[in-house]
């Protein structure tokens, strides 16, 4: 799985900027076991993972097997249509893990994820953690709190037919879910939805959340792409 | 998958969510339809939408009422009305489609959910990257574009004859018929999906030339590729790859860092 490692930013663009918007709102942390070597108790560990990242307060947490915070639903009724329940639902997550898997927590902050790693290496859960973020920024974390990195992944961008590609603002947003769940025509029409005032870009960013069945999508990230583009800032 | 023609009331809320653009609304019939060659059984349409299971007759006649009057209904975009997206029973080659696409689905030949690696996320614990070797991660047919095999076999085929080492836990390797020369199964060739992952070693200091190699192949498939690279850090936490690619002139923003968290328990 590489589901976060290709999040688009200008950074990645076929002719990028000479000094590119840095990303400072788009932190992840996740852990992974290896099959019979450190799954012993793993559901517990997964668990611990997910409660000691809740105490500082991600925007979003999710099991590769089951979703994020916010889920489709099997059981709606036409009430939803006027009154949807947008809240999160983290709790369902934690408790829902099973066993193998990947669990992840998205911070929309520096300070968020470096308190969480740093409690991560306190717990001491013998699995392996990753950061997925831009790569100065995993290091500064990783110098704070005390931990020499032990392996490295750049994403070195997009080659090939990238004539197939959607604009900038539509990818930045699709390729938050790196599985490919969130189609790049719904983010369009996410975005002409906030454009026409049909939607708030918080409710846009919970409907592209849905499809993301991992839970990395950034939520908060999402809401600032689409004020941005709709000139909401 | 397929849509239930006595079941859809043609909303179109399905159409947009497809990530391949396989769905549309077929005018004769008045229905949704999935192209069944585009479709790559991700199961996004499937498991995304949430579902009212509303009756299909009262849904039409209102909507009919409402088309009469020019009324513009403002339905939330992510729910299937009706309960009409049906998936199939998948017989092989088509099977391969889901297990590419599908993140929900673990790859027999890995056990893991996904695109079916790990690459260096667990490199802590596996060594799957040891000092000296730079891995690649290639992804043909992300973001969002999707993939036949066809074309990712024009791949593994120039990569093999670069003399490179295909990672044997990888889905992609698992159905060559023929690593050395990079040969794919020849029965899933034409099978769309929406990404695949080759991964490779190499002596880091081959990382330039590997990467050339990768972009000039990426210019005779007809799909976009997404590329990785990975190495293990030194004692000190330092890796070389970082000011190689910055050499090269390649976009190193964004990575992952594997924190080492995991070797004090082994």
């Amino acid at each position: 799985m590489t589901n976060t490692l290709h999040r688009y930013s200008e950074h990645y663009a076929s002719v990028a900027p000479s000094h590119p918007e840095p990303i400072r709102d788009d932190y992840i942390v996740f852990a992974m076991a290896t099959r019979g070597i450190n799954d012993d108790d793993l559901v517990e560990k997964y668990r611990t993972f997910l409660h000691l990242a809740l105490e500082h307060h991600p925007v979003n947490v999710g099991d590769a097997t089951k979703g994020g915070i916010v889920r489709p639903r099997q059981d709606l009724n036409p009430s939803a249509h006027w009154r949807r329940d947008h809240r999160p639902d983290p709790e369902q997550v934690i408790a829902q893990i099973e066993g193998h898997t990947t669990v992840a927590a998205v911070f929309d902050n520096y300070a968020a994820m470096k308190h969480f790693v740093e409690e991560l290496k306190i717990a001491d859960l013998g699995i392996s953690i990753n950061i997925s973020a831009p790569m100065a920024e995993a290091r500064r974390c990783c110098e704070d709190a005390g931990i020499l990195r032990h392996s490295v992944e750049y994403s070195v961008g997009f080659s090939g037919r990238v004539d197939k590609l959607p604009d900038a603002t539509t990818l930045e947003l699709s390729t938050m879910c790196g599985h490919g769940m969130i189609a790049a025509n719904f983010a369009k029409k996410m975005l002409e939805w906030v454009k026409e005032n049909r939607r708030t870009p918080e409710e846009a960013a919970r409907y592209m959340a849905r499809f993301c069945s991992c839970g990395v999508f950034n939520i908060t990230r999402a809401e600032r792409i689409m004020k941005r583009a709709c000139n909401r800032e | 998958m397929k849509i239930d023609p006595d079941k859809c009331v043609a909303c179109g809320n399905c159409v947009p969510v497809c990530p391949m653009g396989a769905i549309s609304i077929e005018p004769t019939i008045g229905r949704a339809t999935i192209n069944s060659d585009d479709c790559v059984e991700c199961f996004a349409c499937y498991r995304g939408m949430s579902k009212e299971h509303l009756n299909p007759l009262i849904v039409r006649a209102v909507r009919r009422v409402a088309k009469i009057f020019r009324f513009r209904f403002d339905p939330e975009p992510d729910i299937c009305p009706t309960d009409a997206i049906v998936p199939q029973e998948l017989a092989w080659p088509r099977i391969v489609r889901r297990a590419f696409s599908d993140p929900q689905v673990p790859h027999e030949s890995t056990g893991i959910h996904g695109r079916g690696t790990a690459e260096v996320k667990t490199n802590d614990v596996t060594q799957r990257v040891k000092n000296g070797e730079a891995g690649f991660v290639v992804e043909l047919g992300r973001p969002g574009v999707g993939a036949r095999f066809g074309d990712i076999q024009r791949v593994t085929i120039a990569l093999a004859q670069l003399g490179v080492e295909f990672e044997e836990n990888n889905p992609v390797a698992s159905l060559m018929s023929d690593r050395s020369h990079g040969l794919i199964r020849e029965d899933i060739l034409k099978e769309k999906i929406l990404s695949a992952i080759v991964e490779i070693k190499a002596p880091v200091e081959r990382v330039p030339a590997v990467l050339q190699t990768i972009r000039d192949l990426a210019r005779e498939v007809d799909t976009v590729i997404s590329i990785g690279v990975s190495t293990r850090c030194d004692a000190a936490g330092n890796d070389v790859l970082g000011e190689i690619l910055e050499q090269q002139g390649y976009p190193a923003y964004r990575g992952k860092t594997n924190l080492g968290l995991a070797v004090s328990a082994q």
